[in-house]
């Protein structure tokens, strides 16, 4: 399968899949570019998030699998090996590790997901 | 040896054993050599809870402290070998088996016997003392063959040895010489009250009566009472009041009393320096004290003196009690009668539901000096405090045996606790006092009842000041602002047990609108598993209609493992399987390359496969027989077994096809934390039952069952809960268990801690399992059966569910492998690569 592309500026978009391919207020991973991107439908918020699929802790291929939620009404991830949480925002740890992880920007147009990677 | 004292202790019932616990803590560089010569064949246990043998039939559950402890703490214990002589001059005991043990100190705790009254026929069989777990023993065989006891004497013993045979399904007289029960403690009108509760439960009171001898051969058949009447009977008990063992003490020349006790001063040296008298044996100011608190009060006293030379003395000792004697509450606290001169009573009387209340109001009105509950025996604790700490009376004395009435709101029972002083004593048998008690927790950070037996050993005793301390804990947390609430998370200001009520009630079946209705802001990962756990406990809905709700391994149904592969295991009841099976098994593991390795839980579990090859798998496993295992949820794992008498030439029952028969029942069901269970087939306990949520062991009767252990970072052994069950009670009481835990557990909290919160711990439940003492019995059991009719393979739902089916993809957008997923080989079979970071 060939990624449909659309190019503004400096960010080039990626399609990734269509909005029924994510649970409701869960993810999936889509691979995009060689890179596996963890997305987000986090429908009780209305909004899509997309990170690393890489947690730092262990360098585990695994943070598409975890739990969302907030903590004190910020959008967060937790890691299902060892539950360390991180911002769907802007990727920092929130359980009080030196971790971060990369956030992508994300759109969704005609039920189609696209992902923006800076080349 | 260097200059090690000798201490002899002469007897190992709760009161010796308590002087060894408290001389060792104030000795621990072991300048006392402590040797114990006990008379009985066990180590001392709980005299005061023996009725409760007749349900646990155990003797280890009424152990003070077992043999292991007299060990480890160097303390030599010689059981089965009583004391019969004390040569003052050598300062040396002789044993029945002619032993001689030499002693620096002394130490008398040789406690009391039933006192028997001399009627003629007394020898005869069928007639029995109630006072050790021999006594019972024979109770228990005479009572197969029996249908009608009596109990002589109407006090506080007799009327426990009155419940005992109750306990025994057998109907019990209660032959009383006074014209009431109880007239050491209750005055005519509460004894009054009491006597109609306890014919209501079965007893015939028979009061003013004088035995005039035991009819029968050698076996008692019969009563005959001095009024010329009589009555039949199988068996009799006597608890006519108890006589000191001053046996030896008095053969060696120390002083005893006119009617028996050894004499003792007030740092209780008998009148021999070196010697000295501890407990029901001592005989203090003309007092024999029959209750184990002053008992260990003493004990507490001789030890100290050990240690400082008359540091500490004995004075008299409150003889106030709370009981619930057969279900009723019984008081008698400080000048029970009003004995005092001018004193005044306050009464109140309800014959209807049985409750009556006396409190005796000094002369001057000023104070509270005793009083009697019977039926409601509620605020004892606060009136004892009165009596003790000789408090001022509130302008209404009445309120405190009415509460008060009219006005609005009291001033609230737990505030009251606060207002007595520092130095009130509130656990008397450890003599744990309200500063001792809020100092824990302000300076020691003691936060619940756990904590405090921990630290100050308040409650631990009889356990009659539990309420008490409960209530210093709260309000002293309170005073701090620490309120401790019990809430799930940040978004939800509910514990697990209000949540679990409140979703059954509205029947809320989604986590969304239960966030909505309930809760606030997106949930996390601590209320979403919480919930989803909660809704299929109540409903047991497929859990991936809400998969994203779901723990890590319950969203795919498998267990995550390293690398971000997962782990299959498919149910093998009781650890039996056939050999196609097996084939099977090895098959799938060699078609998927998966590691094979068998489980502590007796099946086999098959690593390293990627999460969109699951339902390939189990649907090849499903098409062979198999079903889930559950080995990735907060639920039933395995029950393991042992061979069982099927095969096993020591074994007493079938092992396996009851632990098929459990696991096949209890498979699927969700609770708070994993529950695991084992049966063995004899006393061998291969299974290793013991160690786990519940465990069921064999007798040649039954089956005993062990509840609430687990392995385990904390390993704790199961408790015996029964014994002798037969195969559906023991199921019945499992069933009642599994709700009554799913229902009050907090999240992730395995049955041991589970139980080790429970208040009144496994008396209570008992209490509530056994007696159904909240007639919630047959709700459980509804509700256990529902989830028994309700269960499903969960992998078989998403093998034959296309829509289920394709959440378990790698990637969305690519049908490829994760080619980040690294293994090496070890021992010819894959592993996944090390953590990299």
């Amino acid at each position: 399968m060939t990624n449909a592309t659309i190019t503004t500026t400096d960010t080039t978009w990626y399609k990734a899949g269509t909005i029924s391919d994510v649970p409701e207020n869960g993810g999936a991973c889509a691979m995009i570019q060689g890179k596996q991107i963890a997305i987000f439908n986090f429908t009780r918020r209305n909004e899509w998030f997309a990170t690393d699929n890489l947690c730092p802790h262990k360098q585990q291929m695994i943070l598409s699998r975890g739990m969302i939620g907030d903590m004190s009404d910020e959008p967060k991830v937790a890691c299902p090996f060892h539950k360390k949480s991180f911002s769907l925002k802007d990727g920092h740890c929130m359980s009080g590790d030196d971790y971060t992880i990369k956030t992508y920007p994300i759109k969704v147009e005609d039920g189609l997901i696209f992902i923006g990677l800076n080349e | 040896m260097k200059n090690e004292t000798q201490i002899l202790v002469v007897g190992n019932g709760m009161v010796g054993y308590k002087f060894c616990e408290k001389l060792k803590k104030k000795d621990p560089s072991g300048a006392f050599k402590i040797t114990v010569l006990g008379e009985e064949p066990r180590p001392a246990y709980d005299r005061v809870h023996l009725s409760e043998y007749f349900s646990t039939r155990s003797a280890d559950h009424l152990t003070m402290a077992p043999k292991e402890w007299y060990a480890e703490n160097n303390i030599n214990l010689v059981l089965g070998n009583p004391v019969v002589s004390i040569d003052r001059e050598k300062k040396s005991v002789t044993t029945f088996s002619g032993d001689v043990y030499s002693y620096d100190k002394l130490i008398l705790a040789t406690g009391s016997a039933a006192f028997v009254p001399p009627i003629k026929g007394v020898d005869k069989d069928g007639i029995f003392v109630y006072r050790t777990i021999e006594d019972l023993e024979m109770m228990i065989n005479q009572a197969q063959k029996s249908k009608v006891g009596a109990v002589i004497g109407g006090g506080l013993l007799g009327l426990e040895a009155a419940k005992a045979l109750l306990d025994l399904g057998i109907k019990p007289h209660v032959i009383e010489f006074a014209s009431r029960l109880m007239p050491r403690q209750l005055d005519e009108a509460g004894s009054k009250i009491l006597q109609e509760k306890l014919e209501s439960l079965g007893l015939t009171i028979h009061l003013n009566k004088n035995t005039s001898y035991f009819d029968g051969d050698a076996t008692v058949t019969a009563m005959q009472f001095a009024d010329d009447t009589r009555l039949e009977l199988d068996m009799v008990v006597i608890s006519a009041g108890i006589k000191p063992r001053d046996e030896v003490a008095k053969k060696a020349g120390l002083t005893v009393g006119p009617r028996g006790g050894i004499e003792v001063n007030d740092i209780l040296q008998t009148s021999d320096e070196d010697i000295y008298a501890i407990g029901e044996c001592a005989l203090h100011w003309g007092m024999i004290y029959g209750l184990v608190a002053p008992g260990y009060e003493m004990a507490e006293v001789v030890a100290e003196n050990l240690i400082k030379e008359h540091s500490k003395e004995f004075r008299s000792f409150d003889m106030s009690t709370k009981l619930k004697l057969i279900g009723v509450d019984v008081a008698s606290f400080g000048d029970a009668f009003g004995a005092e001169e001018g004193s005044v009573a306050i009464t109140y009387e309800n014959k209807d539901k049985g409750i009556y209340k006396r409190l005796n109001l000094s002369a001057d009105k000023k104070r509270v000096i005793g009083g009697i509950l019977v039926g409601d025996a509620e605020s004892y604790n606060m009136l004892l405090q009165m009596v003790n700490n000789k408090m001022a009376l509130p302008p209404d004395p009445e309120d405190l045996i009415l509460g008060s009435r009219g006005d609005g709101k009291s001033e609230g029972g737990n505030a009251g606790v606060m207002n007595l002083p520092d130095e009130a004593l509130i656990c008397s048998c450890e003599g744990v006092t309200k500063g001792a008690i809020c100092g824990a927790v302000t300076d020691q950070n003691v936060t619940d009842l756990a904590g405090m037996k921990k630290c100050t050993k308040a409650g631990t005793g009889c356990g009659g000041c539990v309420p008490m301390v409960n209530d210093l804990i709260s309000e002293t947390l309170k005073s701090q602002g620490k309120v401790i609430k019990k809430v799930l998370c940040e978004h939800f200001d509910y514990s697990r047990q209000e949540l679990l009520d409140l979703i059954k009630i509205h029947e809320y079946k989604n986590y969304d609108v239960i966030l909505d209705e309930l809760g606030k802001g997106d949930g996390c990962e601590i209320c979403k598993p919480a919930v989803g756990s909660i809704l299929a406990s109540v409903w047991n809905e497929v859990i991936l209609k809400q998969a994203t709700i779901q723990d890590s391994n319950d969203r795919f149904l498998a267990n995550l493992q390293k690398g971000g592969t997962y782990s299959v295991v498919p149910r093998v009841a009781g650890g039996e399987i056939t050999a196609e099976k097996l084939i099977v098994l090895g098959q799938v593991a060699k078609k998927y390359d998966l590691y094979c390795k068998i489980t502590g839980g007796q099946r086999i579990d098959l690593f390293g496969a990627p999460v969109h090859q699951l339902p390939d798998i189990w649907e090849e496993l499903i098409d062979a027989g198999f079903e889930s295992g559950h080995a990735y949820g907060k639920s039933l794992r395995t029950v393991k077994s042992c061979v069982g008498s099927t095969w096993c030439r020591f074994g007493v029952q079938d092992a396996v096809s009851y632990a098929i028969r459990i696991e096949e029942r209890y498979k699927g069901i969700r609770s708070p934390h994993k529950v695991k269970m084992a049966v063995s087939g004899c006393v061998r306990e291969c299974a290793e039952a013991q160690g786990k949520d519940f465990g069921i062991i064999a007798t040649d009767k039954g089956w005993n069952l062990y509840v609430c252990g687990n392995g385990g970072a904390k390993p704790q052994h199961a408790i015996l809960f029964a014994s002798d069950l037969d195969d559906e009670t023991c199921i019945k009481y499992i069933d009642r268990i599994m709700i009554f835990y799913i229902r009050t557990a907090e999240p992730l909290m395995r049955t041991a801690t589970w139980l080790n919160k429970l208040e009144g711990g496994i008396e209570y439940l008992r209490e509530v399992i056994i007696n159904d003492s909240l007639g919630l019995n047959s709700q459980f059991e509804k509700e256990l059966q529902l989830l028994v009719d309700t269960y499903h393979c969960e992998w078989k739902e998403v093998v034959e569910n296309p829509e289920l089916r394709k959440r378990f993809s790698t990637f969305i957008n690519s049908d490829e492998s994760d080619e980040t997923m690294a293994f090496t080989e070890m021992r010819t079979q894959k592993k996944p690569a090390n953590w990299k970071a």
